[in-house]
């Protein structure tokens, strides 16, 4: 079944790669997989969305993402002035980079918000605040749709050296604290 | 090989297997990565042909031209303003005759400024006498191009090819890809021959002045291999298939679900992926319907189109372009296909969609299949907000 994953972020906070990351990895387990993104004011800072499409079947459908089994949101400031779980399925999964003891926005029961805090795993981790990794990282344990060895491989064919190692490290922190929690 | 590739990334990997030994482009968004990777490929040694950086589009064109007629393979590509700014030099590819390939990513006009998506760019070019064909996926970008330079290079063609795809939806979308083995490539596509160029030891004048006594001829030669060229892209398709493995049927069009269908939509570009989604939803559903896709505009297959349709009650055209004033152009080739036949669709409706990147959704597809009814739509917006129109400033 077709599943479908929306990024919210600011241009230049690596959300294309998230989505590739995530794509790829998708690839790499046998699915077909449509990464893309879409800009907003076409700047860098300017709020901007990255997709993930999924399916066993190659996909077809070009349109943006409006009901999202998953919602990743890179940059919590968004939630201030956008609706981040606009379309979110009645069973959908948001995951919220932010810092411990972020309030969460209330949500249906019948779905679930997760708060990481991924910038600060990429603090230690990469050295700079990114916390795409350590979020994806979170989807693999928070969904179970990837797994953390695929996910791991992905950033070994996108990164190489320092920055494949960091977010490697990342990627397994988010796994774990989502099982930790 | 299947890789989980850019769109642009992709188109890169496919024109260094086509190994053109000259390459001159100017970004512009969402152009700039196919040029950029292959950049990359020239600097890192792994594409041998001279990247020639230029001050603007009008260069970039000129430069191809000019490599071209040496009788060298020449590549380029661009978008939108771009492509208008090499307007008058894409006259000068075709009319001289030379077999110059070049990538369209698709993006919406200026003014005002929009860098996304919509064909308005490489529709308005459609009269400079270069082929274009439209893809509707990353693989097909891929594929298209090498059956490009066969076609542009065919001696009894010698035309330029503009490969158009839709810009961010495909050129920055990531998807699986196959990359075939160079062999492969190289046997469907052998090197570059010019029967005739530029050569110091031959002395050639081309693109000369013509008067009056000979310009017609020149026109009405180009006019006579458009025609030649929609007999000679269904043998390319044969040839590729056996090769590649890929199916394009002949080239001109792909039927989905059209034998049998009281409703079809023709359209060209990604948005053909999304209308054979919804096909598949509703056909489901038991609703007779299906999709015309155009994979080659110019020349425009007439009467290929006409044997897709004739027996299809109700037809809908969608175009992501205008002729501002006038029909639009894709509803217009359909509805001269269909003009004057005893059988043919008895409405055909016209519907842009799209303009400068508004998204295309599954729902705007049904919204198109529920207005093709009774009544005939001479042109129609969808998705326009009429609200937007009411705004008063000052």
């Amino acid at each position: 079944m077709m599943k479908e994953i929306r990024i919210h972020a600011r241009a230049g906070q690596g959300a294309i790669t998230t989505a590739n990351l995530l794509g790829y990895a998708y690839f790499l387990e046998g699915k077909y997989a449509y990464a893309f993104p879409h800009f907003g004011a076409a700047r860098m800072g300017a709020p901007m969305n990255a997709f993930v499409r999924v399916d066993a079947e190659p996909i077809r459908l070009r349109s943006q993402i409006y009901e999202p089994d998953y919602v990743l949101i890179v940059d919590n400031t968004l939630l201030r002035g956008f609706n981040c779980f606009a379309g979110l399925k009645d069973k959908g999964i948001a995951i919220i980079n932010a810092e411990v003891g972020f309030e969460a926005p209330k949500v249906k029961p019948s779905q679930k918000v997760f708060v990481i805090p991924a910038n600060a795993i990429a603090e230690e981790t990469i050295g700079r605040p990114l916390g795409n990794t350590a979020l994806i990282g979170a989807f693999a344990a928070v969904s179970g749709e990837l797994k953390l060895e695929t996910l791991i491989e992905a950033v070994r064919q996108i990164f190489s050296g320092k920055a494949e190692e960091g977010n490697i490290a990342a990627l397994k922190r988010g796994y774990a604290f989502i099982k930790k929690v | 090989m299947k890789k989980f590739l850019e769109g642009s990334r992709a188109v890169a990997e496919a024109i260094r297997l086509c190994k053109p030994g000259v390459i001159s482009a100017y970004p512009i968004t969402p152009q700039t990565h196919i040029v950029e990777e292959l950049a990359q490929m020239v600097a890192n040694g792994e594409l041998k042909a001279e990247f020639v950086n230029v001050e603007s589009e009008h260069s970039a064109a000129s430069c191809v031209l000019g490599a071209s007629a040496t009788g060298v393979r020449s590549y380029t590509a661009s978008s939108s303003q771009g492509i208008l700014l090499m307007g008058e030099v894409l006259f000068n590819i075709a009319g001289m005759r030379l077999p110059v390939i070049l990538t369209c990513a698709n993006r919406a006009v200026s003014a005002p400024i929009n860098i996304w998506n919509d064909q308005q760019d490489s529709v308005s070019m459609r009269d400079t006498g270069w082929i274009q064909l439209y893809v509707e996926n990353n693989q097909e970008a891929v594929d298209f191009h090498f059956i490009a330079y066969r076609l542009a290079e065919d001696k009894s063609i010698l035309l330029p090819v503009m490969v158009c795809m839709d810009g961010f939806i495909l050129t920055h979308g990531i998807e699986s890809v196959d990359i075939p083995e160079g062999e492969k490539v190289d046997k469907f596509l052998p090197a570059y021959q010019l029967p005739y160029k530029l050569d110091v030891e031959n002395p050639l004048t081309l693109g000369p002045l013509v008067g009056p006594d000979y310009y017609m001829e020149t026109r009405y030669a180009i006019q006579q291999t458009m025609k030649d060229a929609l007999g000679v892209l269904p043998k390319l398709a044969k040839e590729f298939k056996e090769i590649f493995g890929r199916d394009y049927q002949d080239l001109l069009v792909e039927e989905y679900q059209v034998k049998g269908a009281k409703k079809v939509i023709v359209a060209m570009g990604s948005v053909c992926g999304t209308i054979k989604e919804v096909v598949d939803q509703m056909r489901a559903k038991g609703k007779k319907i299906g999709l015309l896709k155009i994979m080659c505009f110019r020349p425009f297959p007439y009467e290929r189109v006409y044997q897709a349709l004739k027996d299809v009650p109700k037809v809908a055209v969608l175009d992501k372009a205008l002729s501002l004033g006038a029909q639009a152009p894709l509803a217009e080739e359909i509805k001269v296909a269909c003009w004057g036949k005893k059988k043919a669709p008895k409405i055909i409706s016209s519907f842009v969609a799209g303009l400068g990147g508004r998204d295309i959704t599954a729902e705007s597809i049904k919204e198109i299949y529920r207005r093709l009814n009774q009544k005939e739509v001479s042109l129609d917006f969808i998705d326009l907000k009429p609200e937007l129109l009411k705004e008063k400033y000052g």
